[in-house]
Protein backbone atom coordinates (compact mmCIF):
# COMPACT_ATOMS: atom_id res chain seq x y z
CA UNK A 1 0.00 0.00 0.00
CA UNK A 2 1.46 3.25 -0.72
CA UNK A 3 0.09 6.76 -0.79
CA UNK A 4 1.05 9.64 -1.76
CA UNK A 5 1.51 12.80 0.48
CA UNK A 6 -0.32 15.87 -0.18
CA UNK A 7 2.21 18.56 0.55
CA UNK A 8 5.22 16.45 -0.51
CA UNK A 9 8.72 17.36 1.65
CA UNK A 10 10.92 14.51 0.23
CA UNK A 11 9.93 12.57 -3.22
CA UNK A 12 11.89 9.30 -4.26
CA UNK A 13 11.98 7.98 -7.99
CA UNK A 14 12.78 4.55 -8.39
CA UNK A 15 15.92 4.70 -5.99
CA UNK A 16 17.84 1.83 -6.35
CA UNK A 17 21.47 1.13 -4.58
CA UNK A 18 23.43 -2.09 -5.20
CA UNK A 19 26.55 -2.95 -3.20
CA UNK A 20 28.78 -5.67 -4.85
CA UNK A 21 25.90 -7.28 -6.69
CA UNK A 22 23.26 -7.13 -4.20
CA UNK A 23 20.41 -4.70 -4.22
CA UNK A 24 20.29 -3.16 -0.66
CA UNK A 25 17.41 -0.49 -2.11
CA UNK A 26 15.43 -1.83 -4.55
CA UNK A 27 13.22 0.44 -6.30
CA UNK A 28 11.84 3.22 -4.06
CA UNK A 29 9.19 5.24 -5.23
CA UNK A 30 7.42 7.37 -2.18
CA UNK A 31 6.44 10.49 -1.16
CA UNK A 32 6.46 11.84 2.52
CA UNK A 33 4.81 14.32 3.87
CA UNK A 34 5.44 18.17 4.98
CA UNK A 35 5.34 19.44 8.34
CA UNK A 36 5.05 15.56 9.94
CA UNK A 37 6.69 13.33 11.73
CA UNK A 38 7.75 9.86 9.96
CA UNK A 39 8.86 6.42 10.64
CA UNK A 40 10.97 4.62 8.85
CA UNK A 41 10.78 0.74 9.78
CA UNK A 42 12.11 -2.40 8.82
CA UNK A 43 14.23 -5.43 9.46
CA UNK A 44 17.97 -5.54 10.25
CA UNK A 45 19.73 -5.28 6.76
CA UNK A 46 16.32 -3.80 4.94
CA UNK A 47 17.79 -0.61 3.93
CA UNK A 48 16.57 1.64 6.51
CA UNK A 49 19.62 4.15 6.91
CA UNK A 50 21.07 3.53 3.42
CA UNK A 51 17.82 4.94 2.17
CA UNK A 52 18.35 8.15 4.21
CA UNK A 53 21.63 8.05 2.91
CA UNK A 54 20.60 8.12 -0.46
CA UNK A 55 18.42 10.84 -0.39
CA UNK A 56 21.30 12.84 1.18
CA UNK A 57 23.26 11.63 -1.97
CA UNK A 58 25.83 10.44 0.71
CA UNK A 59 25.52 6.64 -1.21
CA UNK A 60 25.84 6.39 -5.06
CA UNK A 61 22.44 5.51 -6.82
CA UNK A 62 22.48 2.75 -9.51
CA UNK A 63 19.36 4.39 -10.65
CA UNK A 64 16.46 7.05 -9.92
CA UNK A 65 16.64 10.47 -7.91
CA UNK A 66 15.60 11.95 -5.07
CA UNK A 67 14.35 15.62 -4.55
CA UNK A 68 13.63 17.40 -1.06
CA UNK A 69 11.07 20.66 -0.89
CA UNK A 70 10.75 19.70 -4.46
CA UNK A 71 14.27 20.90 -5.64
CA UNK A 72 17.37 19.17 -6.25
CA UNK A 73 19.62 18.61 -2.79
CA UNK A 74 22.33 20.63 -3.69
CA UNK A 75 20.02 23.84 -3.68
CA UNK A 76 18.69 23.01 -0.55
CA UNK A 77 21.11 21.30 1.51
CA UNK A 78 21.51 24.08 4.25
CA UNK A 79 17.90 23.44 4.92
CA UNK A 80 18.51 19.86 5.60
CA UNK A 81 20.10 18.43 9.00
CA UNK A 82 21.58 14.84 9.09
CA UNK A 83 21.81 13.13 12.35
CA UNK A 84 23.93 9.73 11.76
CA UNK A 85 24.35 7.13 13.96
CA UNK A 86 25.36 7.27 16.91
CA UNK A 87 28.42 4.27 16.76
CA UNK A 88 29.49 5.90 13.32
CA UNK A 89 32.24 8.49 14.79
CA UNK A 90 34.53 8.16 17.64
CA UNK A 91 33.56 9.71 20.81
CA UNK A 92 37.01 9.68 22.21
CA UNK A 93 38.18 12.55 19.78
CA UNK A 94 39.20 15.61 21.33
CA UNK A 95 36.44 17.68 21.35
CA UNK A 96 34.15 19.06 24.17
CA UNK A 97 30.36 19.43 23.51
CA UNK A 98 30.24 22.83 22.52
CA UNK A 99 33.06 22.04 20.18
CA UNK A 100 30.39 19.52 18.71
CA UNK A 101 27.43 21.87 18.46
CA UNK A 102 29.57 24.65 16.93
CA UNK A 103 29.71 22.30 13.70
CA UNK A 104 26.33 22.71 13.43
CA UNK A 105 27.14 26.45 12.25
CA UNK A 106 29.71 25.35 9.47
CA UNK A 107 28.77 25.78 6.02
CA UNK A 108 30.20 24.14 3.25
CA UNK A 109 30.34 27.49 1.16
CA UNK A 110 31.30 29.11 4.80
CA UNK A 111 34.14 27.10 6.13
CA UNK A 112 36.12 30.09 6.81
CA UNK A 113 33.73 32.41 8.10
CA UNK A 114 34.28 33.43 12.04
CA UNK A 115 31.76 32.83 14.52
CA UNK A 116 29.89 35.64 15.25
CA UNK A 117 27.49 36.74 18.05
CA UNK A 118 24.43 35.36 16.09
CA UNK A 119 26.11 31.35 15.92
CA UNK A 120 26.88 31.61 19.68
CA UNK A 121 23.18 32.79 20.90
CA UNK A 122 21.96 29.85 18.43
CA UNK A 123 24.44 27.52 19.76
CA UNK A 124 23.38 28.63 23.90
CA UNK A 125 20.13 27.60 22.59
CA UNK A 126 20.53 24.45 21.18
CA UNK A 127 22.38 23.25 23.77
CA UNK A 128 19.79 24.35 26.43
CA UNK A 129 16.59 22.94 24.05
CA UNK A 130 18.34 19.49 24.70
CA UNK A 131 19.35 20.12 28.24
CA UNK A 132 23.40 19.79 28.17
CA UNK A 133 23.72 23.41 28.69
CA UNK A 134 25.61 22.27 31.72
CA UNK A 135 27.98 19.82 30.04
CA UNK A 136 29.09 22.12 27.17
CA UNK A 137 32.96 22.33 28.71
CA UNK A 138 32.55 18.73 29.03
CA UNK A 139 34.60 15.97 27.16
CA UNK A 140 32.40 13.97 24.59
CA UNK A 141 34.19 10.93 25.83
CA UNK A 142 32.93 11.53 29.24
CA UNK A 143 29.09 11.25 28.13
CA UNK A 144 26.41 8.33 28.65
CA UNK A 145 24.59 7.38 25.68
CA UNK A 146 21.37 9.35 25.72
CA UNK A 147 24.08 12.50 26.21
CA UNK A 148 25.82 11.77 23.38
CA UNK A 149 22.64 11.15 21.37
CA UNK A 150 21.20 15.09 22.93
CA UNK A 151 24.87 16.50 21.64
CA UNK A 152 24.06 15.05 18.00
CA UNK A 153 20.49 16.33 17.98
CA UNK A 154 21.54 20.21 19.63
CA UNK A 155 24.56 19.93 16.87
CA UNK A 156 20.87 18.81 13.89
CA UNK A 157 19.04 22.20 15.74
CA UNK A 158 21.99 24.55 15.64
CA UNK A 159 21.67 23.99 11.59
CA UNK A 160 18.20 25.48 12.02
CA UNK A 161 17.00 23.27 9.01
CA UNK A 162 13.74 22.35 7.85
CA UNK A 163 14.40 18.87 7.32
CA UNK A 164 15.66 16.66 9.81
CA UNK A 165 16.76 12.80 9.17
CA UNK A 166 17.80 11.09 12.44
CA UNK A 167 19.05 7.70 12.22
CA UNK A 168 18.47 5.27 14.64
CA UNK A 169 18.60 7.95 17.07
CA UNK A 170 16.81 5.39 20.12
CA UNK A 171 19.39 3.14 20.05
CA UNK A 172 21.00 2.18 23.36
CA UNK A 173 19.81 5.09 24.80
CA UNK A 174 17.58 4.89 28.15
CA UNK A 175 13.73 5.56 28.32
CA UNK A 176 13.67 9.19 29.85
CA UNK A 177 16.59 10.28 27.11
CA UNK A 178 14.24 8.57 24.41
CA UNK A 179 11.09 10.74 25.71
CA UNK A 180 12.86 13.77 26.13
CA UNK A 181 14.02 13.34 22.38
CA UNK A 182 10.14 12.80 21.56
CA UNK A 183 8.74 15.70 22.99
CA UNK A 184 11.47 17.60 21.19
CA UNK A 185 10.48 16.20 17.69
CA UNK A 186 7.12 16.61 18.55
CA UNK A 187 7.94 20.45 20.05
CA UNK A 188 10.13 20.62 16.18
CA UNK A 189 6.50 19.33 14.34
CA UNK A 190 4.56 22.19 16.03
CA UNK A 191 7.17 24.89 14.90
CA UNK A 192 6.81 23.44 11.01
CA UNK A 193 9.58 21.13 10.96
CA UNK A 194 9.45 18.14 8.75
CA UNK A 195 11.44 15.38 10.49
CA UNK A 196 12.04 11.59 9.59
CA UNK A 197 13.07 8.80 11.92
CA UNK A 198 14.58 5.63 11.03
CA UNK A 199 13.23 3.56 13.98
CA UNK A 200 12.92 -0.33 14.86
CA UNK A 201 10.70 -0.65 17.74
CA UNK A 202 7.54 -1.82 16.62
CA UNK A 203 5.91 -0.96 19.87
CA UNK A 204 6.12 2.87 19.76
CA UNK A 205 6.19 2.88 16.47
CA UNK A 206 2.39 3.83 16.53
CA UNK A 207 2.68 6.78 19.14
CA UNK A 208 5.36 8.31 17.79
CA UNK A 209 4.88 8.49 14.27
CA UNK A 210 2.46 10.70 11.62
CA UNK A 211 3.29 8.50 9.02
CA UNK A 212 5.15 5.29 8.20
CA UNK A 213 7.59 3.80 5.63
CA UNK A 214 7.73 0.21 5.90
CA UNK A 215 11.16 -1.46 4.11
CA UNK A 216 12.35 -4.44 3.14
CA UNK A 217 15.04 -3.58 0.80
CA UNK A 218 12.02 -3.02 -1.94
CA UNK A 219 9.02 -0.44 -0.06
CA UNK A 220 6.25 -2.57 1.65
CA UNK A 221 4.16 0.52 2.53
CA UNK A 222 4.00 4.15 3.02
CA UNK A 223 1.22 6.10 4.17
CA UNK A 224 -0.46 7.54 7.29
CA UNK A 225 0.27 5.68 10.29
CA UNK A 226 -3.24 4.21 11.06
CA UNK A 227 -3.61 3.02 7.47
CA UNK A 228 -0.21 1.20 7.17
CA UNK A 229 0.11 -0.16 10.88
CA UNK A 230 -1.79 -3.32 10.00
CA UNK A 231 -0.94 -6.94 10.80
CA UNK A 232 -0.72 -8.11 7.58
CA UNK A 233 1.65 -5.11 5.93
CA UNK A 234 3.91 -5.40 9.00
CA UNK A 235 4.14 -9.33 8.81
CA UNK A 236 4.85 -8.86 4.94
CA UNK A 237 7.44 -6.14 6.13
CA UNK A 238 9.35 -8.43 8.92
CA UNK A 239 9.48 -11.37 6.81
CA UNK A 240 9.98 -10.51 3.47
CA UNK A 241 11.76 -13.40 2.51
CA UNK A 242 9.24 -16.05 3.19
CA UNK A 243 6.47 -13.72 1.80
CA UNK A 244 8.21 -14.21 -1.76
CA UNK A 245 8.84 -17.82 -1.44
CA UNK A 246 4.92 -18.16 -0.26
CA UNK A 247 3.74 -15.96 -3.20
CA UNK A 248 5.68 -17.89 -5.85
CA UNK A 249 3.65 -21.09 -4.14
CA UNK A 250 0.75 -19.05 -4.30
CA UNK A 251 1.07 -18.74 -8.28
CA UNK A 252 2.29 -21.87 -8.59
CA UNK A 253 -0.33 -23.29 -6.97
CA UNK A 254 -3.38 -20.65 -8.88
CA UNK A 255 -1.98 -21.13 -12.55
CA UNK A 256 -1.38 -24.99 -12.18
CA UNK A 257 2.25 -24.35 -12.97
CA UNK A 258 3.67 -27.55 -14.05
CA UNK A 259 7.29 -27.97 -11.84
CA UNK A 260 9.54 -29.24 -14.42
CA UNK A 261 13.08 -29.19 -15.60
CA UNK A 262 13.83 -27.65 -19.62
CA UNK A 263 10.20 -27.42 -19.71
CA UNK A 264 9.64 -31.12 -20.71
CA UNK B 1 81.79 17.54 25.39
CA UNK B 2 80.88 21.40 23.29
CA UNK B 3 77.97 22.71 22.12
CA UNK B 4 78.83 24.66 18.62
CA UNK B 5 77.32 26.49 15.71
CA UNK B 6 77.11 22.98 13.97
CA UNK B 7 75.28 21.42 17.00
CA UNK B 8 72.39 23.95 17.07
CA UNK B 9 72.00 23.57 13.37
CA UNK B 10 71.08 20.07 13.67
CA UNK B 11 69.11 20.45 16.74
CA UNK B 12 66.81 23.30 15.12
CA UNK B 13 66.54 21.24 11.55
CA UNK B 14 65.58 18.30 14.30
CA UNK B 15 62.92 20.18 16.11
CA UNK B 16 61.54 22.05 12.40
CA UNK B 17 61.20 18.40 10.97
CA UNK B 18 59.28 16.73 13.78
CA UNK B 19 57.25 19.83 13.98
CA UNK B 20 56.35 19.30 10.42
CA UNK B 21 55.32 16.03 11.05
CA UNK B 22 52.89 16.69 13.92
CA UNK B 23 50.91 18.26 11.70
CA UNK B 24 49.77 15.99 9.55
CA UNK B 25 50.48 13.48 12.05
CA UNK B 26 47.58 14.87 14.48
CA UNK B 27 44.89 14.15 11.69
CA UNK B 28 46.26 10.42 10.61
CA UNK B 29 46.25 9.52 14.50
CA UNK B 30 42.50 10.76 14.74
CA UNK B 31 41.59 8.77 11.48
CA UNK B 32 42.98 5.76 12.71
CA UNK B 33 44.99 5.83 9.77
CA UNK B 34 48.51 5.63 11.11
CA UNK B 35 49.69 2.91 8.52
CA UNK B 36 49.14 5.40 5.65
CA UNK B 37 52.01 7.69 7.15
CA UNK B 38 54.23 4.42 7.29
CA UNK B 39 53.22 3.88 3.65
CA UNK B 40 53.69 6.87 2.03
CA UNK B 41 57.22 7.89 3.72
CA UNK B 42 58.05 4.44 1.64
CA UNK B 43 56.52 4.92 -1.07
CA UNK B 44 58.32 8.54 -1.77
CA UNK B 45 61.61 6.87 -2.48
CA UNK B 46 61.08 6.53 -6.28
CA UNK B 47 59.85 9.59 -6.83
CA UNK B 48 62.17 11.40 -4.65
CA UNK B 49 65.22 9.31 -7.12
CA UNK B 50 63.75 10.18 -10.06
CA UNK B 51 63.12 14.31 -9.03
CA UNK B 52 67.02 13.97 -8.21
CA UNK B 53 68.65 12.34 -11.28
CA UNK B 54 66.12 15.26 -13.09
CA UNK B 55 67.42 18.15 -11.26
CA UNK B 56 70.85 16.77 -10.36
CA UNK B 57 69.78 18.77 -6.95
CA UNK B 58 69.04 17.14 -3.65
CA UNK B 59 67.71 21.23 -2.97
CA UNK B 60 64.29 22.75 -4.39
CA UNK B 61 60.83 22.62 -5.38
CA UNK B 62 61.27 19.76 -8.24
CA UNK B 63 62.16 17.41 -5.25
CA UNK B 64 59.15 18.16 -3.03
CA UNK B 65 56.94 18.15 -6.08
CA UNK B 66 58.42 14.69 -7.43
CA UNK B 67 57.74 13.32 -4.16
CA UNK B 68 54.41 14.58 -3.19
CA UNK B 69 53.18 13.33 -6.67
CA UNK B 70 54.30 9.46 -5.64
CA UNK B 71 52.92 9.97 -2.40
CA UNK B 72 49.24 11.01 -3.90
CA UNK B 73 49.98 8.33 -6.54
CA UNK B 74 50.35 5.91 -3.47
CA UNK B 75 47.10 7.29 -1.91
CA UNK B 76 45.26 6.62 -5.46
CA UNK B 77 46.51 3.18 -6.04
CA UNK B 78 45.17 1.89 -2.60
CA UNK B 79 42.04 3.34 -2.82
CA UNK B 80 41.75 1.82 -6.62
CA UNK B 81 42.78 -1.16 -5.13
CA UNK B 82 40.39 -1.21 -2.35
CA UNK B 83 36.96 0.14 -4.28
CA UNK B 84 37.76 -1.46 -7.88
CA UNK B 85 39.71 -4.71 -7.51
CA UNK B 86 38.09 -4.99 -4.41
CA UNK B 87 41.46 -6.09 -2.36
CA UNK B 88 41.19 -5.64 1.52
CA UNK B 89 42.24 -2.34 2.78
CA UNK B 90 45.03 -3.30 4.90
CA UNK B 91 46.78 -5.61 1.67
CA UNK B 92 46.57 -3.15 -0.58
CA UNK B 93 48.63 -0.87 1.52
CA UNK B 94 51.11 -3.77 1.68
CA UNK B 95 50.92 -4.44 -1.75
CA UNK B 96 51.62 -0.44 -3.06
CA UNK B 97 54.13 1.09 -0.64
CA UNK B 98 56.40 -2.05 -0.57
CA UNK B 99 56.41 -2.29 -4.35
CA UNK B 100 56.97 1.66 -4.59
CA UNK B 101 59.70 1.52 -1.93
CA UNK B 102 61.47 -1.50 -4.04
CA UNK B 103 61.21 0.57 -7.36
CA UNK B 104 62.93 2.92 -5.54
CA UNK B 105 65.61 0.73 -4.05
CA UNK B 106 66.56 -0.64 -7.37
CA UNK B 107 66.86 3.02 -8.55
CA UNK B 108 68.85 3.89 -6.03
CA UNK B 109 71.20 1.37 -6.14
CA UNK B 110 71.06 1.28 -10.05
CA UNK B 111 72.25 5.06 -10.13
CA UNK B 112 74.30 5.10 -6.69
CA UNK B 113 77.38 6.01 -9.10
CA UNK B 114 75.75 9.25 -10.24
CA UNK B 115 73.77 10.46 -7.59
CA UNK B 116 75.15 10.71 -3.83
CA UNK B 117 72.75 8.76 -1.88
CA UNK B 118 73.17 5.20 -0.70
CA UNK B 119 70.61 2.34 0.69
CA UNK B 120 71.97 3.20 4.35
CA UNK B 121 70.64 6.73 3.93
CA UNK B 122 67.69 6.29 2.38
CA UNK B 123 67.05 3.66 5.43
CA UNK B 124 68.20 5.48 8.54
CA UNK B 125 68.38 8.84 7.25
CA UNK B 126 71.61 11.20 8.31
CA UNK B 127 71.01 14.51 10.12
CA UNK B 128 74.86 14.89 11.57
CA UNK B 129 75.50 15.34 7.93
CA UNK B 130 73.07 18.22 7.77
CA UNK B 131 75.65 21.19 8.48
CA UNK B 132 77.59 20.56 5.42
CA UNK B 133 75.36 21.21 3.10
CA UNK B 134 74.99 25.24 3.78
CA UNK B 135 73.17 28.01 1.84
CA UNK B 136 74.39 31.76 2.33
CA UNK B 137 75.41 30.18 5.79
CA UNK B 138 72.34 28.32 6.64
CA UNK B 139 71.98 24.96 6.54
CA UNK B 140 69.82 23.34 2.95
CA UNK B 141 67.89 21.09 5.47
CA UNK B 142 66.85 23.72 7.70
CA UNK B 143 65.66 26.36 5.30
CA UNK B 144 63.65 23.92 3.50
CA UNK B 145 62.12 22.16 6.81
CA UNK B 146 61.15 25.78 8.28
CA UNK B 147 59.83 27.00 4.53
CA UNK B 148 57.55 23.43 4.79
CA UNK B 149 56.72 24.46 8.29
CA UNK B 150 55.06 27.75 7.88
CA UNK B 151 53.58 26.43 4.25
CA UNK B 152 51.65 23.19 6.69
CA UNK B 153 50.89 25.57 9.05
CA UNK B 154 48.51 27.82 6.77
CA UNK B 155 47.27 25.36 5.60
CA UNK B 156 46.08 24.02 8.66
CA UNK B 157 44.82 27.76 9.32
CA UNK B 158 43.27 27.68 6.35
CA UNK B 159 41.64 24.09 5.97
CA UNK B 160 41.38 24.04 9.39
CA UNK B 161 37.13 23.17 9.89
CA UNK B 162 37.63 21.17 6.62
CA UNK B 163 39.85 18.98 7.92
CA UNK B 164 38.46 18.75 11.45
CA UNK B 165 35.18 17.97 10.49
CA UNK B 166 35.91 15.50 7.56
CA UNK B 167 37.98 13.68 10.47
CA UNK B 168 35.10 13.49 13.45
CA UNK B 169 32.71 13.17 11.20
CA UNK B 170 32.69 12.12 7.28
CA UNK B 171 29.08 11.65 6.98
CA UNK B 172 27.97 14.94 8.24
CA UNK B 173 30.68 16.78 6.61
CA UNK B 174 29.34 15.24 3.40
CA UNK B 175 25.88 15.83 4.11
CA UNK B 176 26.83 19.67 4.27
CA UNK B 177 28.50 19.73 1.14
CA UNK B 178 31.27 19.52 2.18
CA UNK B 179 34.10 17.75 -0.12
CA UNK B 180 35.62 14.91 2.02
CA UNK B 181 37.44 13.01 -0.61
CA UNK B 182 39.38 16.39 -1.29
CA UNK B 183 39.91 16.85 2.22
CA UNK B 184 41.75 13.58 2.30
CA UNK B 185 43.62 13.99 -0.73
CA UNK B 186 45.07 17.59 0.78
CA UNK B 187 45.85 15.30 4.32
CA UNK B 188 47.91 12.71 2.16
CA UNK B 189 49.17 15.84 0.22
CA UNK B 190 50.23 17.27 3.67
CA UNK B 191 51.76 13.53 5.15
CA UNK B 192 53.62 13.46 1.42
CA UNK B 193 55.33 16.88 2.25
CA UNK B 194 56.53 16.55 5.59
CA UNK B 195 57.35 12.16 4.94
CA UNK B 196 59.81 14.18 2.47
CA UNK B 197 61.43 16.62 4.68
CA UNK B 198 61.78 13.86 7.42
CA UNK B 199 63.10 10.90 4.97
CA UNK B 200 66.60 12.87 4.50
CA UNK B 201 67.23 13.86 7.76
CA UNK B 202 65.62 10.14 10.03
CA UNK B 203 65.07 7.96 6.74
CA UNK B 204 62.27 6.07 5.75
CA UNK B 205 61.98 3.49 8.71
CA UNK B 206 61.25 6.33 11.61
CA UNK B 207 59.45 8.97 9.64
CA UNK B 208 56.25 6.66 11.42
CA UNK B 209 57.57 7.71 14.39
CA UNK B 210 57.78 11.34 14.18
CA UNK B 211 54.46 11.02 12.74
CA UNK B 212 52.00 9.24 15.32
CA UNK B 213 54.60 9.02 18.42
CA UNK B 214 53.99 13.58 19.24
CA UNK B 215 50.10 13.07 18.24
CA UNK B 216 49.79 9.77 20.41
CA UNK B 217 51.07 11.07 23.62
CA UNK B 218 49.05 14.62 23.00
CA UNK B 219 46.00 12.44 22.35
CA UNK B 220 46.23 10.96 25.95
CA UNK B 221 45.98 14.24 27.42
CA UNK B 222 44.10 16.12 24.97
CA UNK B 223 40.56 17.68 25.57
CA UNK B 224 40.14 19.61 22.33
CA UNK B 225 41.53 19.74 18.99
CA UNK B 226 43.82 22.59 19.32
CA UNK B 227 45.13 21.83 22.58
CA UNK B 228 45.97 18.34 20.63
CA UNK B 229 48.59 20.17 18.53
CA UNK B 230 50.11 22.41 21.25
CA UNK B 231 50.73 19.52 23.35
CA UNK B 232 51.75 17.75 20.21
CA UNK B 233 54.28 20.17 19.30
CA UNK B 234 55.58 20.45 23.09
CA UNK B 235 56.14 16.63 23.14
CA UNK B 236 58.18 16.93 19.52
CA UNK B 237 60.54 19.81 20.72
CA UNK B 238 61.09 17.66 23.59
CA UNK B 239 61.64 14.50 22.01
CA UNK B 240 63.87 15.99 19.60
CA UNK B 241 66.21 18.46 22.09
CA UNK B 242 66.46 15.48 24.22
CA UNK B 243 67.16 12.85 21.56
CA UNK B 244 69.99 15.16 20.32
CA UNK B 245 71.86 15.25 23.45
CA UNK B 246 71.39 11.41 24.07
CA UNK B 247 73.18 10.65 20.92
CA UNK B 248 76.06 13.43 21.35
CA UNK B 249 76.66 10.99 24.91
CA UNK B 250 76.16 7.94 23.01
CA UNK B 251 77.62 9.16 20.10
CA UNK B 252 75.06 7.58 17.81
CA UNK B 253 72.16 8.47 14.84
CA UNK B 254 70.45 11.06 16.26
CA UNK B 255 67.14 10.16 14.47
CA UNK B 256 67.25 6.77 16.20
CA UNK B 257 67.91 8.27 19.30
CA UNK B 258 65.00 11.05 18.77
CA UNK B 259 62.64 8.01 18.07
CA UNK B 260 63.52 6.03 20.74
CA UNK B 261 62.61 9.08 23.17
CA UNK B 262 59.64 9.59 21.57
CA UNK B 263 58.80 5.64 22.51
CA UNK B 264 59.96 6.29 26.28
CA UNK B 265 57.81 9.68 26.23
CA UNK B 266 54.77 7.58 24.93
CA UNK B 267 55.47 5.00 27.40
CA UNK B 268 55.96 7.45 30.31
CA UNK B 269 52.85 8.91 29.53
CA UNK B 270 50.44 6.00 29.26
CA UNK B 271 51.97 5.34 33.19
CA UNK B 272 50.82 8.83 34.31
CA UNK B 273 47.73 8.90 32.49
CA UNK B 274 46.91 5.75 34.27
CA UNK B 275 48.44 6.43 37.72
CA UNK B 276 47.48 9.98 37.80
CA UNK B 277 44.74 11.42 36.08
CA UNK B 278 42.38 8.48 37.32
CA UNK B 279 38.48 9.25 37.27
Amino acid sequence: MIIQAKNQAIEAHNLTVIYNKKPVLWNIDFTLPLGEITGIMGPNGAGKSTLIKAILGLVALDSGYARVFDKKLDEVRDKVAYIPQRQSIDWDFPATVRDVVTMGRFQSKGLFKRMGNEDRRIIDEALSQVGMSSYAGRQISQLSGGQQQRVFLARALAQQAELYLLDEPFAGVDASTEQSIMDLLVRMKRAGKTVVVVHHDLQTARHYFDWLVLLNTSLVASGPSEQVFTDELLRSTYSGKLTVLSRVGDQLRDRNFPVRENGK
Amino acid sequence: MSFQVNDWWILLTTCAVSLCCVIPGTFLVLRRMAMYGDAISHAVLPGLVAAYLISGTKAGPGLLAGAASSGLLVTILIEFLQKKVKVQHDAAIGLVYTFLFAVGVIMVSQFAGMADIDQDCVLFGEIAFVPFDLIAGIPRQLLISTGLLLLLLLALWAGYRGLYLSTFDPGFAAAIGIQVIAWHYLLMAMVSLSTVIAFESVGAVLVIAFLVGPPATAALFSKRLPGMFLLGSLFAIVSSVAGYFLAMALDANVGGCVSLVIGVVFGISVLIRKYLFRE
